[in-house]
């Protein structure tokens, strides 16, 4: 039977939102496998992840020390090095912290390695079949790994679909004794935080982004207004920055900010290659825009040919009324 | 202090717009151009940076073809004192493992300090620097933004985490990091700097320079494979609602639901 | 008969001869002015070298239209007017001023050929001029001093202001003209009182002036202020002699030079290197200026030469906006560094890198290159080749910024800025209803009479395609037979080499040099006034090239091109010149005749407008920059428009049309204003 583990990362005390997506993973590697939580940490911050995973996971292993505080990549990898049996399969979330760890853990587990897992397409043999994109989400690719040593896997996070979490009871395994020792030869210090003008539009999911469809300044109220209906923030194109309306850390574009949203709302913005430049990610973009022959309905997902200052305290109204 | 960059030449993705072959199962490499990975551009300025202030070389190295050395000396144009190629028909179709395989075996065959990747490259995976590092028994950090030297023994790195923020960590050295875009403004290449390294020599290294069983690299020593290329089915350009605006919208606001906007 | 003692014969308290002062401050003022200007023109001669020998014909018309003739000074009329009388003062009293040398070791000398008549009506028309000069010099300290013209003003970051030594100088000139007036004054009234010898005087004149005044004034005061003036005149002129080299004034000297070398071709750039041709740019060590020595010495030359009269930032677009440059600066601050790199006395310093040391790369980046400045300049001072040299110096050592290095490389590898694919080059020829109608040879397979060079930003920006449809239609409908390079043709590069990647540029021009000439065309047209500039200047031995608005002014002439009345009879046109078809070209007629041969069009004028006009924003490479600025060059054109009463801007020029477009949407105008390209007026007006 195969075996996966997930590594669920947290923070102050309450696991990310991946933590509901490696089932759906491992269900589409093999339906049938037995699938375990690793939480590492110390302490009550620890204790509480674990017991939240127990509601999701039917097997949940917890690695409590000190040394664990912090995520830090090497620690975690000795430990986990010691707790993941060698066969097993183990993913992890494709996070600055999984690209941290996951290469040298699966060189320390003799297991293969696939990164940036979008999609499982099961086993044959002893082949998993997998789906990653390349070159910057241009084209995917299918690629295979050999899983009889063992594999660690990185997977998207919001590439599966989440699973609804309460419903286990599962056990927690207290496996701080065998993470070995974890002394490190990098230390972590300190995170330093961003600094950021009165909004941050790198950290929104949702942006609704104006350009110069708004005309003029006083429109930007109707983008304002569609954004806190969408719990969103305002970004802009560069015209919106250069005729001073809005702030230059509102601006989306590769001389301004790079925005990972999961929805941008493309508001008059013709859809420059400098500003779709500040667009990572993959985000669901919804274009609306007078010009049907604007840029950016080729690079949207969704396109509307109409005014925004028309369409924008529509739709206003329509999500207020949800 | 002596840092070796590993580097790779990639379709330049701001240049080219992919296409595949007619049998759909690989790019179609006709019209491709390709350049240095974008974050090992990065990585190399910054060790230049570091040698500048510092003393020491900077080499370059790659795993590819003959056609890579254009890109080291692309690199060596930018102030880069060697560069090494490391090339061999048993190299082909190496897994990020194989790669980090015959990295490893160069880099024992130095004496450096500090060794930099790219964050990341054309395949978007990120795995090498780790595996060389972990191969080496290095320390290793990812996602490097920020590099500050405190003495002969240690650094201070600063990593880019997710929302902007920094994670600094001190790592004694000798250790790998990875590099990420932004850590500094590389400076530009243009022909007549590739044109004044043109003749210097390039060393070419096989499988049995490094001492490599040509097992244990390549296809033979893969446990990860690509088997094919090929395009989602994403429809060409925005999927465009019409009707009425009532309409319109009720449509969209599915479809925020769908995807997290709403 | 007793008449007043010259200064060759006078004795200071009855002993001491006068004439040694006559001969000692001349001794010690020419020999310090020679000391000065061999340490002036110590930079000169490390200087890289030039070439300012050809074109005699050229230079001797300019020497005596921008020089003589002061012909650019009334382009600022007081000023230039002021200019000129004080100008022409000089050039007037220069005579006199050695004649009064001489008269201090020689009584009553007067230069051969000056004895007789002419002599009385030099000496008439010299009065005159010291008088105008003086009063010249007196409007221009209140003009200076009190109403302080905004454009002499000095931004804090370029230093302390200049009006102090302008003010100065002007009190120098005033007490040259004083005393001068004085001296003669004083010797005529003296022979009038005791001799009662009458001299016919200029009416109204200083002299006459002064002589009036002194009548009444005693003998022994008249020889006493006779001796005393000369003295004042003698020691001003020597002062400001060796003055001049020390500040802007210097141009006084060096004008005259620097006019005759001034640039005669336009549109042009010059070589990396004069004497190093294309082929053998691989030897050159470095390119490019990157310290101060790299200069060529006439460009050193244009340092010494800036009056600082700031015409050049009054007309510059980059300043206009806010963007880190002004042009007068560029000269100042290098004017600065040679003073204190080659110091009158001393050790000559070692020079750093410019980019470093006294300008900023965004400075050197923020230039359009649209020539306003050149221009302007009354004593023809470049920037254009500053600035592409500084680039080259600066692509040299790697300092490009990030936004340029991508369209840089792209053009390296696909020969477009946009990095697209060189199959899809002749696109635009694909879209549905044109290709219905209209079918474009491709001259990689066959032959035409005529070549259409498209360019990069025509050939693959959606909306700019449209230039090239059209101008296809007027072509085929005024019986061109002309065909295209398709995927053959790489961008023409124009700001490539204005950007300082040389290299690239020469990769370019080869690989569109080839296809051109293999194609076997004889005649070339564009729609595109950079790539018009880049194959008429640039590039060598190509077939005859003309922007698109000259084969439609032709053709309309010889009645091959007919035009329908105005469409649109209600709109007011305004012509906007592009700079690389206008100033550098000189093409300012054939688009107006153009647009005038269509019966009922209204067509005003921007008051900046042919070899004055205002540059859109820069086209090429300047659309990828991004610079620092308050507004954009697009929005200041746009109001321009707007208050010449046009709400039409016709352009000729792709870059024009993008940055006027942007423009009238940031400047909230869409609606009341809209940019056309000349093309399309044109085609929508054929018969």
């Amino acid at each position: 039977m195969t075996q996966i583990y997930a590594y669920i990362p947290f923070k102050n005390g309450s696991a990310e939102d991946v933590a509901l997506e490696y089932p759906a993973a491992a269900k589409k590697i093999d339906a049938a496998a037995m699938l375990t939580a690793v939480v590492t940490g110390s302490g009550a911050e620890l204790d509480s992840v674990a017991t939240e995973m127990s509601k999701i996971y039917e097997q949940v292993i917890k690695v409590d020390n000190q040394a664990l505080a912090y995520p830090n990549a090497e620690v975690v990898r000795k430990a986990l090095v010691n707790i993941i049996p060698k066969d097993a399969i183990l993913l992890v979330a494709h996070t600055t912290f999984g690209m941290d760890i996951a290469p040298g853990l699966s060189v320390k587990m003799d297991a293969a390695y696939a990164a940036d897992i979008v999609d499982f397409e099961g086993i044959e043999g002893t082949r998993l079949k997998m789906v990653r994109q390349e070159l910057g989400g241009a084209v995917s690719t299918h690629v295979t790994a050999d899983i009889s040593a063992g594999a660690v896997i990185t997977i998207r996070p919001g590439a599966f679909a989440p699973v609804d979490g309460g419903a286990a009871n599962g056990t927690i395994t207290d496996k701080s004794a065998d993470a070995g020792d974890l002394a490190s030869t990098r230390k972590f210090l300190e995170v330093v935080e961003a600094e950021v003008g009165d909004v941050d539009i790198t950290k929104s999911d949702v942006l609704v982004s104006i350009g110069r469809g708004i005309e003029e300044q006083e429109n930007i109220e109707l983008a304002q207004e569609l954004a806190t209906a969408m719990n969103a923030v305002v970004s802009c194109s560069r015209p919106i920055v250069d005729a001073k309306w809005l702030e230059k850390s509102r601006q989306v574009g590769t001389s301004g900010q790079t925005v990972k949203p999961k929805v941008y709302m493309a508001m008059g913005i013709s859809g420059s290659f400098q500003h779709l430049g500040g667009l990572k990610g993959n985000p669901f973009i919804v274009a609306v825009n007078k010009n049907p022959k604007a840029p950016i309905f080729q690079v949207a997902d969704v396109g509307i040919v109409t005014d925004i200052l028309e369409f924008m305290p529509e739709l206003t109204e329509a999500i207020s009324s949800l | 202090m002596e840092i070796l960059v590993c580097v790779k030449r990639v379709p330049d993705t701001a240049e080219n717009e992919f296409e595949l072959n007619g049998a759909g199962n690989d790019l179609d490499r006709d019209d491709l151009v390709y350049s240095v990975n974008e974050w090992d551009n990065y990585a190399v300025e910054e060790a230049i940076q570091m040698v500048d202030k510092m003393g020491g070389s900077v080499t370059v190295v790659t795993v590819g073809d003959d056609e890579s050395e254009e890109i080291l000396r692309r690199e060596m144009a930018m102030g880069a004192n060697n560069g090494v190629l490391l090339s061999d028909d048993a190299f082909e179709g190496s897994d990020g493992k194989g790669i980090a395989t015959i990295l490893k075996a160069e880099i024992e065959k130095g004496s450096y300090d500090l060794i930099l990747t790219g964050a990341q490259a054309d395949e978007g995976a990120g795995q090498v620097g780790g595996m060389v590092a972990a191969m080496l028994d290095y320390p290793y950090a990812s996602l490097v933004n920020k590099i500050d030297v405190m003495d002969d023994k240690k650094i201070k790195v600063g990593r880019e985490i997710e929302g902007g923020n920094q994670e600094m960590n001190e790592i004694s050295l000798p250790c790998v990091l990875s590099i990420q875009t932004g850590i500094n403004e590389p400076r530009y290449v243009g022909i007549r700097g590739i044109r004044k390294v043109s003749s210097v020599e390039i060393p070419v290294k096989s499988a049995s320079d490094l001492g490599l069983d040509a097992a244990s690299v390549g296809s033979a020593g893969a446990k990860t494979r690509r088997v094919d290329y090929f395009v989602p089915d994403m429809g060409e350009g925005a999927e465009m609602l019409e009707g009425s605006t009532e309409e319109i919208i009720a449509k969209l606001i599915e479809k925020l639901k769908a995807k997290g906007g709403l | 008969m007793s008449s007043i003692i010259g200064p060759a014969s006078y004795k200071l308290f009855g002993i001491f001869p006068t004439a040694i002062l006559s001969f000692v401050l001349p001794v010690i003022g020419i020999g310090l002015f020679a000391y000065i200007m061999t340490r002036r023109i110590a930079p000169l001669v490390r200087a890289a070298p030039d070439n300012r020998l050809d074109h005699i014909g050229l230079r001797i018309k300019n020497l005596v239209v921008v020089w003589l003739g002061q012909i650019r000074q009334p382009r600022y009329m007081l000023a230039g007017v002021l200019h000129i009388v004080i100008f022409a003062g000089f050039l007037i009293l220069s005579v006199r001023s050695i004649s009064l040398v001489v008269i201090g070791l020689s009584d009553g000398f007067v230069l051969p050929g000056l004895g007789g008549w002419l002599g009385h009506v030099y000496n008439f028309i010299k009065d005159y001029a010291a008088t105008f000069v003086l009063i010249a010099c007196i409007v221009a300290a209140v003009r200076r001093g009190i109403y302080k013209p905004k454009r002499y003003a000095v931004p804090e970051k370029y230093g302390k202001d200049h009006t102090a030594e302008a003010v100065f100088v002007l009190g120098i000139i005033s007490t040259l003209m004083i005393s001068e007036s004085l001296f003669e004054a004083s010797e005529l009234a003296y022979a009038l009182t005791v001799d009662g010898q009458s001299h016919f005087l200029a009416p109204l004149s200083l002299v006459w002036i002064f002589k009036g005044m002194l009548t009444s004034a005693s003998p022994g005061f008249l020889q006493g202020l006779h001796i005393f003036t000369y003295f004042v005149h003698d020691l001003a002129f020597f002062f400001f002699l060796c003055f001049l080299p020390l500040g802007k004034h210097f141009h006084v000297i060096t004008s005259i030079f620097n006019v005759f070398f001034m640039r005669v071709q336009k549109g042009n750039i010059k070589p990396v290197q004069h004497g190093i041709n294309d082929e053998e740019l691989d030897s050159l060590e470095s390119f490019g200026v990157k310290r101060l020595e790299d200069f060529t010495w006439k460009h050193m030359l244009d340092f010494h030469s800036c009056a600082d009269c700031g015409r050049c930032s009054d007309q510059c677009p980059a300043n206009a906006v806010g963007r880190p440059l002004s042009p007068r600066f560029i000269t100042i601050k290098a004017r600065d560094l040679m003073f204190k790199n080659y110091p009158l006395s001393g050790e000559i310093y070692k020079s750093k890198l410019l980019v470093e040391d006294i300008f900023t790369e965004d400075e050197i980046w923020s230039c359009t290159t649209c020539g306003a400045c050149e221009e302007e300049c009354p004593l023809g001072i470049e920037y254009i080749d500053k600035m592409v040299d500084l680039r080259r110096g600066m692509v040299d050592e790697g300092m490009v910024p990030q936004s340029l290095q991508k369209p840089l490389k792209a053009l390296e590898k696909r020969g477009n800025p946009y990095g697209k694919m060189e199959k899809k080059r002749a696109e635009w020829t694909e879209d549905a209803d044109f290709k219905a109608k209209h079918s474009i040879k491709d001259l990689g397979e066959e032959t035409a009479d005529t070549l259409y060079f498209v360019d990069s930003i025509t050939s693959y920006d959606d909306n700019i395609q449209e230039i090239a449809r059209r101008t296809s239609i007027i072509l085929e409908k005024a019986g061109v037979d002309f065909g295209i390079l398709g995927k053959d043709e790489k961008d023409s590069g124009n700001e490539v080499l204005r950007f300082g990647e040389e290299m690239l540029y020469q990769d370019l021009k080869q690989q569109n040099t080839e296809a051109i000439l293999a194609s076997g065309v004889r005649n070339i047209v564009t729609a595109d006034p950079h790539a018009y500039n880049a194959l008429k200047n640039d590039y060598k031995g190509l077939p005859e090239v003309k922007h698109i608005s000259q084969v439609v002014a032709q053709k309309i002439a010889t009645g091959e091109l007919e035009l329908k009345t105005c469409q649109d009879p209600d709109k007011v046109y305004v012509y906007h010149d592009p700079c690389y078809l206008g100033r550098h070209n000189g093409v300012y007629e054939a688009p107006r005749q153009a647009m005038d041969a269509i019966n009922g069009l209204t067509r005003v004028e921007l008051e900046k407008s042919r070899d004055r006009s205002f540059c859109c924003g820069g086209g090429g490479l300047m659309l990828f920059f991004e610079p620092e600025e308050e507004t954009r060059m697009g929005v200041l054109r746009v109001n321009m428009a707007a208050e010449a009463g046009a709400n039409v801007i016709v352009t000729a020029c792709p870059f024009c049309l993008v940055n006027i477009q942007d423009a009238i949407k940031v400047a909230g105008k869409e609606g009341q204003m809209e940019a056309l390209d000349f093309t399309e007026l044109i085609e929508q007006h054929l018969k």
